[in-house]
C-alpha cells in the first residue's frame, strides 16, 4: 500500500533523487497510514532484484549506428567504491556477442614454446584471484575537453565504474605457454563481431593483468565480456579486452585500428600522442553536483565523490567552494586502493550564496589533477581522450547545482 | 607422509604445466588474423582501384557513402581530409590519419563489411583497401596491392604519431 503510494507520486527527475526526491519521498512516507505492513511480505525469490522504488540507470540512447556506442554510470546514485554490475557503463565496438560458455576457448600463440588452447573450466584450475580495479574508457571526459560541460556527473565522467574482478593472472598464462626471448608484444583479441584487438607491452602483461570470468562475486556480464575478459589495471578501458578469445604474443605492436586511428590523442600540433596507455589521476563531485539541488535551504551538507588513478593510490583530495581559490582537504574512505575508486567526504555548511565546488586528487606518484585551461592550453580541444581535469559544479543562490 | 603428499600436489597445481592443451597448427592458421607493420600475417592477395571501385560500391556505400565521405554521426569517412589535422575541423581518415597501409588490411580483413565481416575474398580485400588509398591520393588508380607492395606504401601522416608524453599538463597553477 505505501508502495503504491510512492509509486503514484510523480516521480522526480532520477538525476536529482538525493536531493530533490529524499524530501518527497519522506512527505509520501507520512502520507502512509502505516509504515510497518501487517500483511506477510513477498517469498523468497532466484535471483534478487532491487526495490522497484530504485531507478538509478545507465544513460540509455540508442545509437544510430547499430552495435557501436555508449552508456554511462549513474555515478550521482552510488554510494562507495564498487559500481553494481548491471550499472557498469559499456561501449562497443560491434555490440554484445552472446557467447556459450562451454565452447569458448582463448588460443594463445606466436612467439612462445607451446602455443595452447584454454577453456573456461582450465581458467579455473590455475590459481586465480580477486581485485578491486577501476576501468575507464579514455573518451570519458571528451565533452569537457572539447569545452563542452557536461551537466551531471554521469554525463560528464560516467564512463568510468570499479569491480571486484576474479581471474588468472596474465603472466600464469603466458608462462604456462614458455615465452620465446623475442616476445615483446601481445595481442589480445575480442570475440564481438569486429574482432577488437589491441596491443600491450610485455612488461604489463607481466606485471598486473587478469584474465578476468568473475565481477562483483558472479559471472561477469555479457556487456562486460563473458565469459571472459582482461583487465588491465590502470589502463584505458579499451585495452581492457572483452570476451577475449585470443592471445597473439608477437615482436611489435601490431598498430591496430584501436590504438592508431582511435584512442590516440590529436594536439595542436597536428601531432597525435599514441600509446596513452594510463589513466591519470582524477576526481568528480557526485553530490551535489549538476542537475541536483540542496533541497533544504542553507545549512549542513555532505560534498562527496569519488576519485581514482591509474597509476595507483589516491594519496589526497581537496576540495574547494570558491572556484579553487581556498582548498579543504576532504576525508579518504578506507581502505585506499591501489588504481580503485576512493571515496571522499567533506561536510559542507552552505551559506546560502552561490559557490563553485570543485575536488582536485592527489596521488601517490605526487601528481595533481589539472585544471581544465591548463590541460587545453597543452593539449587543445581536438585531443578527444584522457581528460582528467577538474570538474567545477556551480550552486546558485536558490540551491540549483548546474555546469555551467 | 600425508604433508608431502598433499606438499606434491600443491606444486603440480601452481606449475599447472598441464592445464589447457596443446594448440594445432591448423586452428591456429584458421583463428589468426593479426597483421602487423613489419609485414608478418598479410594474407596472400592482390588487387587494384578499380576492380575495388565495384567491390566499394556493392559493399561498403551503403554505409560509408558514395564517395566514401562517411555519413557524419553514423559511418565514418574513409578518404580525404588530408592536410587537414591541425585546423580546427580535424577529418581523420584512412588517408588523413592512419600510419600503416597493414592497419587497413587488417581492419578490413577482420571487421568489415560491419553487418557481414569476414565475407570478402582477400582479392577483394586488397582491391578496396587500394581504391580507398586512391581516393586519399595515397597511390595511383594502377597500383597492384598486394602483400609486398602493400610495404611500399608511405602513408601521409606516418611520421604523425609521437609517443605518449604524460605527465604533460602542469598540475597547479
Ligand atoms: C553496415 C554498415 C557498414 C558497411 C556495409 C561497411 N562498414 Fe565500414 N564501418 C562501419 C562502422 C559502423 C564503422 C565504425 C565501427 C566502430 O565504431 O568501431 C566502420 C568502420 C570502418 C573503417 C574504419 C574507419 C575509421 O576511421 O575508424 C574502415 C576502414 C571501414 N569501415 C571500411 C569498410 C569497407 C572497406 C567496407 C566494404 C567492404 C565497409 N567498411 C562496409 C559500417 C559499415
Amino acid at each position: 500500500m505505501c508502495y503504491d503510494a510512492f509509486n503514484s507520486m510523480k516521480a522526480p527527475k532520477q538525476n536529482r533523487r538525493r536531493f530533490l526526491a529524499l524530501g518527497a519521498g519522506l512527505a509520501g512516507l507520512t502520507a502512509c497510514k502505516k509504515t510497518v505492513p501487517s500483511e506477510i511480505g513477498a517469498g523468497v525469490r532466484a535471483y534478487g532484484e532491487r526495490s522497484p522504488l530504485e531507478k538509478a540507470a545507465r544513460d540509455v540512447k540508442e545509437s544510430i549506428t547499430p552495435g557501436t556506442g555508449a552508456t554511462r554510470t549513474p555515478l550521482q546514485d552510488l554510494d562507495g567504491i564498487i559500481t553494481p554490475s548491471s550499472l557498469h557503463f559499456e561501449r562497443h565496438h560491434a555490440g554484445v556477442p552472446s557467447i556459450d560458455r562451454a565452447k569458448h576457448e582463448i588460443l594463445l600463440h606466436g612467439m612462445v614454446e607451446q602455443p595452447m588452447v584454454f577453456t573456461m573450466d582450465d581458467l579455473r584450475r590455475f590459481p586465480s584471484v580477486s581485485r578491486i580495479y577501476f576501468i575507464e574508457c579514455s573518451g570519458n571526459g571528451g565533452g569537457e575537453l572539447a569545452g563542452n560541460p557536461q551537466p551531471d556527473p554521469q554525463k560528464a565522467a560516467g564512463l568510468l565504474s570499479c569491480s571486484e574482478w576474479t581471474g588468472v593472472p596474465l603472466s600464469t598464462l603466458l608462462k604456462a605457454a614458455r615465452l620465446k626471448p623475442e616476445a615483446k608484444w601481445v595481442v589480445a583479441e575480442g570475440a564481438d563481431a569486429c574482432l577488437m584487438a589491441r596491443s600491450i607491452p610485455m612488461e604489463k602483461a607481466l606485471d598486473d593483468i587478469l584474465v578476468a570470468y568473475g565481477q562483483n562475486g558472479e559471472a561477469i556480464r555479457p556487456e562486460q565480456g563473458y565469459p571472459v575478459r582482461l583487465v588491465v589495471p590502470g589502463w584505458e578501458g579499451n585495452i581492457n579486452v572483452k570476451w577475449l578469445h585470443r592471445l597473439h604474443v608477437v615482436d611489435q605492436p601490431a598498430m591496430t585500428r584501436d590504438e592508431t586511428a582511435h584512442y590516440t590523442d590529436l594536439m595542436p600540433d597536428g601531432k597525435a600522442q599514441m600509446f596513452t596507455f594510463v589513466m591519470e589521476a582524477k576526481s568528480i563531485i557526485t553530490r551535489p553536483a549538476g542537475g541536483q539541488k540542496l533541497a533544504y535551504g542553507p545549512g549542513p551538507y555532505e560534498v562527496t565523490g569519488v576519485a581514482w588513478s591509474g597509476k595507483g593510490k589516491i594519496q589526497r583530495v581537496e576540495v574547494s567552494v570558491d572556484n579553487g581559490q581556498t582548498w579543504t582537504d576532504a576525508e579518504l574512505q578506507t581502505p585506499v586502493l591501489s588504481k580503485a575508486i576512493t571515496r571522499f567526504r567533506l561536510p559542507w555548511q552552505w551559506a546560502g550564496k552561490a559557490a563553485a565546488l570543485q575536488s582536485r586528487c592527489t596521488d601517490e606518484t605526487g601528481y595533481t589533477q589539472p585544471t581544465i585551461e591548463a590541460l587545453n592550453a597543452v593539449r587543445g580541444y581536438r585531443s578527444t581522450y584522457h581528460c582528467n581535469a577538474i570538474k567545477t559544479w556551480h550552486v546558485k543562490e536558490d540551491g540549483s547545482v548546474t555546469h555551467v | 607422509m600425508y604433508r608431502i603428499a598433499a606438499a606434491l600436489l600443491f606444486c603440480a597445481v601452481t606449475q599447472a604445466q598441464n592445464v589447457g592443451r596443446p594448440a594445432t597448427e591448423t586452428e591456429i592458421k584458421a583463428k589468426d588474423l593479426t597483421v602487423l607493420p613489419s609485414g608478418a600475417g598479410l594474407p596472400g592477395g592482390k588487387g587494384d582501384a578499380a576492380r575495388g571501385k565495384t567491390v566499394y560500391k556493392e559493399k561498403c556505400a551503403v554505409c560509408h557513402n558514395d564517395n566514401a565521405e562517411g555519413r557524419p554521426g553514423q559511418y565514418p569517412a574513409l578518404a580525404g581530409g588530408v592536410g587537414s589535422l591541425k585546423s580546427d575541423k580535424p577529418l581523420k581518415t584512412v588517408g588523413s590519419y592512419w600510419p600503416y597501409a597493414t592497419t587497413l588490411i587488417d581492419y578490413v580483413h577482420r571487421a568489415m563489411p560491419y553487418d557481414n565481416p569476414r565475407t570478402l575474398p582477400i582479392d577483394d580485400v586488397y582491391a578496396v583497401s587500394a581504391f580507398l588509398l586512391f581516393k586519399s591520393g595515397v597511390i595511383t588508380e594502377t597500383l597492384e596491392l598486394n602483400e609486398k607492395s602493400i610495404l611500399q606504401v608511405k602513408m601521409p601522416n606516418r611520421d604523425g604519431f609521437v609517443p605518449d608524453a604524460r605527465p604533460d599538463v602542469k598540475s597547479k597553477p
